[in-house]
């Protein structure tokens, strides 16, 4: 299980995420040509200003107007998305598969991040649950999306404090690690592919109208 | 969860007697093509990029106003409809239809203050126009909002006015404004004149004093105008929120044939939202053009150009203390927040503005079709605008400002309903009475 983990399933995850992510990405970009009023109003400046905005902490009266939730979703997507990349452990496996490294993040600061995920998460879990407008519109995917998202986190954390049996743990690690990769493109993880999209059709609606969609 | 009122006590005969000619295949043939074949990448990234978090629930001045109740969230219209068509394939029965058209037509405006605060900019206003457009492909449409569109379709006007009804009126309206200026005059037919002014239908035929108004702004201004004697004089367009974009397209493409065939160098529109933006982007659109063939300027836009200019001066400013409105298809669609403000400021002693505003003001709940779905629906948006009405409760003032004649009749109602004891006014209403009129203008 571990050697299939360790070896041939990241392969599978990779190629999977890569060539699901182009797929989406491209089929919803020529679906959009034939929606015959997308293409010719998109704008570049309008889109990297609409982009901008709604990535940058409180730059739009949403963010405002919800400073907590929006400082606890956007750390929450900063250690999701960073947390892999600079993680110590992941840049060892690199380094022992293909002899490359980068820098890395202090274990210390990456456990944190991890646990920040966790806590969000089950913040977002709450949320689902407790808050009337978003049950009306929850599905049970949510939840699945959520859990698939979380566990390698959590299992991430449990091996790291060798917490149970270390093989066991790192090895479910791993394949949790490789379904969230695989089910970005096949799910609606993909909001984080088609974000940049979404954002630029919307600021180049407002912005051939002069005006501002935050 | 309890029905909501309209659910219990609304008799719409547009709703319930056209379901009643509905069949299962009808349905699900019409749902499946306009979901699989007119609608495309939009449709698909929308649906598939939102992430259900409800983040655009507090934009909207309906969900804010009826308590936060979910139902109102503009996600969980969209749930309410598309998902579940998408959900069946298109295999759902005549009730689902009516309560689609109830959701889709009475308890949306399409004013796009939604896609401001979903974090990816999802067109939720474009959705509901797919609920409409199928709903629309079915005859299923508010009886009151489906009279306009026949209208607009038999007369290319929104209120069944006859050609003869039109010259008369503008004639008659002419002689009114020659008792203050006597060398007004309303041009008509004029070829190759600079400007074809454009109106709605509701002026001739309700709000003729307008008409007259306009009169005495192009004369101080001198303007070089027209108006056509011929249909294609109204740039209104309800067939644009009914659903029936074929009639939109023709609508908007005599008007503009019109002002082709007048050969003016562009066009200036009188105080409304929606027909700017059938004018300028929804028309142009299906007409497959990629903008408008001459420029379209708004009436805010033309009387802020008349006064930063100095064509026209202020005699006296309007005393009694006024807050304005920001229609959402001439703000949030065009950006005039800005100008709108210059134009109170230059005509009004007393302004207070009114928050939030500009792009983030809320919706009247009177545009987007909805107050043309008629008397039977007037309390339901009422009930969907509490928020409008605590809004300009705030401003202490007493005249608010609609330059747009969907906001005017929508703010109306809720002062009205609410007691606020303020009252409604156009740009032109306080211009008028505000210009300076030139002393060899006048009698």
């Amino acid at each position: 299980m571990y050697e299939f983990a360790r070896g041939p399933l990241i392969w599978i995850a990779f190629i999977v995420f890569i060539c699901g992510s182009i797929y989406q990405v491209r089929k919803i970009a020529l679906m959009a040509k034939k929606d015959k009023v997308v293409y010719p109003y998109l704008d570049l400046r309008s889109s990297v200003r609409s982009i901008v905005h709604w990535l940058m902490p409180y730059s739009t009266v949403n963010m405002r107007l919800r400073p907590a939730f929006s400082l606890l979703s956007g750390l929450f997507h900063i250690c999701l998305l960073i947390t892999p990349i600079f993680l110590t452990g992941h840049i060892i496996s690199w380094e022992e598969s293909w002899g490359i490294s980068w820098w890395r993040l202090p274990e210390s600061v990456t456990n944190v991040m991890t646990i920040l995920v966790l806590l969000i998460g089950a913040f977002f879990f709450l949320r689902r649950i407790a808050d009337p407008t978003v049950r009306y519109v929850t599905a049970a995917s949510d939840f699945v999306v959520l859990a698939v998202v979380l566990s390698p986190f959590f299992t991430g954390l449990l091996a790291y404090y060798q917490v149970f049996n270390y093989e066991t743990m790192i090895t479910l690690h791993i394949w949790t690690g490789a379904l969230w990769l695989m089910a970005i493109p096949f799910s609606r993880l993909k909001h984080m592919l088609f974000f940049p999209m979404t954002r630029a059709y919307m600021g180049s609606e407002f912005g051939f109208r002069g005006s501002k969609d935050w | 969860m309890a029905n909501k009122p309209e659910e219990n006590n609304v008799v719409d005969p547009g709703l319930d007697e056209s379901i009643k000619k509905l069949t299962a295949e009808q349905i699900e043939q019409t749902v499946n093509r306009v979901l699989n074949q007119e609608c495309s990448g939009r449709f698909k990234i929308f649906l598939d990029t939102c992430v259900h978090c409800g983040l655009c629930s507090e934009a909207c001045h309906t969900y804010l106003s009826r308590d936060r109740d979910p139902r109102f969230a503009p996600v969980a219209k969209v749930k309410d409809t598309i998902w579940e068509l998408v959900k069946r394939k298109g295999k759902v029965d005549g009730a689902f239809i009516k309560k689609m058209a109830r959701i889709a037509f009475t308890e949306c405006g399409a004013c796009r203050r939604c896609s401001m605060y979903c974090p990816f900019g999802i067109d939720i206003s474009y959705l509901i126009l797919v609920v409409r457009r199928i709903c629309n492909l079915l005859g299923v449409v508010p009886l009151y909002l489906q009279d306009t569109t026949n209208s607009h379709a038999a007369t290319f006007n929104q209120m069944w006015v006859h050609q003869d009804e039109w010259i008369d009126t503008l004639q008659w309206q002419e002689d009114e404004s020659q008792a203050e200026i006597p060398s007004a005059r309303l041009p008509l037919e004029k070829e190759g004149a600079e400007v074809m002014y454009s109106v709605i239908a509701p002026e001739p035929k309700i709000l003729a004093q307008l008409l007259g108004n306009i009169n005495l702004i192009m004369r101080v201004a001198g303007i070089d105008w027209t108006m056509p004697a011929s249909d294609g004089w109204d740039n209104s367009n309800m067939a644009m929120y009914s659903g029936d974009f074929e009639v939109m397209g023709r609508v908007e493409r005599l008007h503009w044939d019109t002002a082709a065939r007048l050969k003016v160098k562009k066009i200036v529109m009188g105080e409304c939202g929606h027909a700017f933006r059938g004018a300028v982007y929804d028309g142009p659109r299906w007409l497959g053009w990629r903008q408008s063939p001459i420029p379209m300027v708004h009436a805010i836009e033309f009387y802020y150009d008349l006064l930063a200019s100095g064509r026209i001066k202020i005699a006296k400013k309007f005393q009694e203390h006024v807050t304005v409105q920001d229609p959402c298809n001439t703000v949030r669609g065009r950006g005039l927040g800005e100008k709108l403000r210059y134009v109170i400021n230059a005509t009004c002693e007393h302004f207070t503005d009114m928050s939030p505003r500009f792009e983030h003001n809320y919706c009247c709940m009177a545009g987007g079709g909805t107050i043309n779905c008629g008397p039977p629906w007037k309390r339901s948006r009422m009930l969907s605008n509490r928020i409008k009405a605590e809004q300009l409760e705030k401003t202490g003032a007493h005249i608010v400002v609609t330059p747009c004649h969907n906001c005017h009749s929508g703010i109306e109602d809720v002062i009205g309903f609410y007691k606020l004891g303020m009252h409604t006014k156009f740009i032109s209403e306080i211009l008028v009475e505000a210009m300076e009129i030139p002393a060899d203008l006048k009698p």
